[in-house]
């Protein structure tokens, strides 16, 4: 039995150390972008972790109050800057959009390559900033205070610029690639959903991106020249801070869930084995939520003191996107109906997707709500919220398209059966920990208190064990993935009978992708009228 | 260089072809444009805002700057966006020494704004004009006149920066036209430098007036 991958493929050719950090083959940047990006993830796990044994029981546990500020701030701004804007689109969106559309590389090869060095240097300087005192200001940096804070803001905020710069470059040449590069006879209406979750995405990156650098750089000048813009004692207007802060901030929430979002509707096409229900409905979606995604920012700021006008248009525009997001979970329910379904792993993460989600999308709504929001603002409320759409939904979303993509990036198979004990594990543990917070949070627990009253202990300890379960199951899955790599079966190019143009090629592709340029003569979830022997056939070896 | 009949040098392996791999470039261009305009829009939206909360303030300030300087350096980057252009035209035309030339007189009436721009930061820093907590003019009745000073320092500043960043491109397209990079059939990173440097001309149009002309 031939034990080895094939020996033509973008991980060998060429060989060394130096062919890998001057590639410019996106390949392999998406997979050097994907060490970063789960080295952050280590780091503000652990970090997570940290803030979680400290709220085990209330008072003092671990830190002094101030420790626990510069951890929390630490964990927001690592796990948003450094993994989670990176994660869908620079680590898998920079592996599979040439291979989805049938191009040999992005636009940009080189400039690809640089916005991943790019990515380095902002966390070189973010960890600098780490370790040269940490900041304490939340990962929000919201003025007057991260003006005044002594702690190292300015290395910190110049990290996050620098990041802003290299997903900017990213969303460039996704966007240019998209328009300019798709194979013969891909029309937009052929692209896999991915595509256009991508392209998607990357509009919202080129657009606002820049706004957060300029806001950026203002705080960096308030506190290097005191220019005033922010700071009210000199005239200025901390409220304005945040209006900039939150143009891009808001719109960056959906930088994490749209490519997210078309990860799933990969997964639960391909594994329902039909035709997805209602692409253009789907597609039109990813680019309306975009859209909207940039007249919402204000619902940030309900309690802020802007005014009750704003507010009000504010509230009523973010109900406006739950309507794209629900025409998404409608149409991949009717996907899965009467559908074929494997319960493989990358599915089970999609079906936690789409609960957990769910839940988050809900819970959203009670915050756009004016008057609700301004009980549940700033309580863990908020915390459960955003946990469940950016660690329930896109975490999920990135862990079921690793899986997915895994004997696509690697030639190796991991174990099934570890896959799903993982994911199980994952799920149960993400709910334990922020179920519990939903509670805590509308009986007025405050959200960034390192001690709380004795009544919240329970739900508190709830949420800290679930923290614990959650670590097992990513613990697990760490390992049954590295060991794939030595022990993992040979999957064959297509292990799970998709219909999409990255599995036509070999496992892993060869540098240039395809040994022919495709020709795409059909839609990628064209299920129903290609149920042909073949597809199921291989099926059958991936799928145990 | 090779221009071979299916494989000129300069054609990238993951392009079709080079009208492909042109219009990719452009694209990109265009839409990193699209990022500066943004950027530079964070400063146009804190101009509106504080304008409009201190109008007396802004009136005020803004006659402590130099019209006459301002207006000669209008003419000046548009003249050079002129001579950008007409290179571009040159090139496409084969004509390689004039390009050479008009990139070199781009370049020159850069640095020429650069100076003029000098000879205006270093009076106002000498009458401690100064952005934020550092200003201490007293000719300027009205509260907060260092918001004015802050944010012009910060626009024309930052578009000073993006004179030198261009000022750099161009140099580096100039030498390599100079080299005989460039023809008919290939110039499309001076076409891209062209148009970022019309962007940098462009927003100085913006700035020339709100800054020094509103009244």
């Amino acid at each position: 039995m031939d034990n080895q991958p094939p020996v033509h493929s973008y991980l060998r050719e060429p060989s060394g150390l130096k062919s890998w950090l001057l590639t410019r083959d996106h390949k392999r940047i998406g997979v050097l972008y994907l060490i970063g990006i789960m080295t952050a993830f280590v780091i503000g796990g652990v970090l997570a972790l940290m803030i979680r044994l400290e709220l085990l029981r209330p008072g003092p546990t671990l830190f002094t109050p101030d420790t626990y500020n510069k951890i929390f701030t630490l964990h927001g701004a690592v796990m948003i800057f450094l993994f989670i804007i990176p994660s869908i689109p620079a680590a898998l969106g920079n592996f599979v959009l040439p291979l989805l559309i049938g191009a040999k590389d992005v636009a940009f090869p080189r400039l690809n390559l640089a916005s991943w060095y790019i990515y380095v240097v902002g966390t070189v300087v973010a960890l600098y900033s780490i370790f040269a005192g940490a900041v304490d200001t939340g990962w929000t940096f919201y003025t007057p205070y991260s003006t005044q804070s002594t702690t190292t803001v300015t290395a910190m905020t110049l990290g996050a610029f620098i990041l802003g710069f290299s997903s900017i470059l990213t969303g460039l040449n996704f966007i240019v690639t998209v328009h300019k590069l798709r194979a013969p006879g891909m029309t937009w209406f052929r692209m896999p959903l991915m595509v256009w979750a991508l392209y998607a995405t990357a509009v919202i990156q080129i657009l606002a991106t820049p706004v957060l650098g300029i806001t950026l750089v203002l705080l960096i000048l308030e506190r290097l020249f005191g220019i005033g813009i922010f700071d009210p004692a000199m005239g200025g207007d901390p409220v304005l801070y945040q209006h900039f802060f939150w143009f891009y901030s808001h719109p960056a929430v959906y930088i994490m869930i749209l490519p997210g979002m078309g990860i799933i509707s990969e997964l639960i096409s391909t594994f329902s084995r039909k035709t997805i229900f209602g692409y253009r409905f789907i597609a039109f979606s990813s680019v309306a939520i975009a859209l909207l995604g940039f007249l919402v920012w204000g619902h940030h700021m309900f309690v802020s003191g802007q005014s009750e006008l704003a507010s009000m248009v504010f509230s009523a525009l973010t109900f406006l996107v739950a309507i794209p997001s629900g025409i998404k979970i409608f149409n991949w329910l009717a996907t899965m109906y009467k559908g074929q379904i494997s319960f493989t792993t990358p599915m089970l993460y999609a079906l936690s997707f789409l609960c957990t989600f769910t839940v988050g999308g809900l819970t959203g709504i009670f915050l756009g709500t004016l008057s609700v929001d301004v009980h549940l603002h700033d309580t863990y409320f908020v915390v459960a919220h955003f946990h469940y759409v950016m660690v329930g939904g896109t975490v999920m979303a990135l862990l079921g398209g690793v899986h997915y993509w895994w004997p696509k990036m690697f030639g190796r198979m991991y174990s099934e059966f570890w896959g799903r004990i993982a994911a199980i594990i994952i799920f149960v543990g993400f709910n334990l920990t922020f179920f519990p917070q939903f509670v805590l949070g509308s009986q007025g627990m405050p959200r960034r208190y390192f001690d709380y009253i004795p009544e919240y202990h329970s739900l508190h300890a709830t949420s800290t064990v679930g923290s614990w379960v959650m670590t097992i199951g990513f613990l697990i899955m760490a390992a049954y993935l590295i060991r794939s790599f030595s022990h993992g079966a040979i999957p064959g190019d297509n292990p799970w009978g998709s219909l999409s143009l990255e599995w036509t090629t070999t496992s892993p592709p060869p540098t240039e992708n395809f040994a022919v340029t495709p020709q795409i003569t059909h839609g990628p979830y064209d299920y129903d009228q290609m149920t042909a022997a073949s597809t199921l056939a291989r099926h059958g070896t991936g799928a145990r | 260089m090779s221009v071979a009949a299916d494989h000129p040098a300069f054609l990238q392996h993951h392009f079709a072809d080079p009208r492909q791999q042109h219009e990719s470039a452009k694209l990109g261009m265009w839409l990193f444009l699209v990022t500066e305009i943004l950027l530079f829009g964070g400063l146009f939206c804190a101009y509106a805002v504080y304008r409009a909360w201190y109008p007396e303030m802004f009136y005020n300030a803004h006659k402590a700057l130099d019209v006459l300087m301002g207006g000669i350096n209008t003419v000046v980057l548009i003249t050079s966006s002129v001579t950008m252009a007409l290179a571009i035209r040159s090139l496409q035309r084969d004509r390689r020494r004039p390009a050479v030339g008009l990139l070199l007189a781009t370049l020159l009436l850069a640095s020429v704004f650069l100076v003029i721009k000098y000879f205006e930061y270093s009076h106002k820093i000498h009458l401690g004009q100064l952005p934020g907590k550092y200003y201490h003019f007293t000719g300027v009745p009205g509260t907060n006149p260092h918001i004015f000073f802050s944010i012009y320092f910060m626009m024309t500043g930052l578009h000073g920066l993006h004179v030198l960043v261009g000022m750099g491109v161009i140099g580096w397209v100039m030498v390599r036209t100079a080299r005989g990079a460039y023809s008919h059939v290939y110039y499309t990173p001076v076409e891209l430098a062209g148009l970022y440097w019309h962007l940098v001309d462009m927003i100085w149009i913006f700035l020339f007036p709100l800054l020094y002309l509103i009244g």
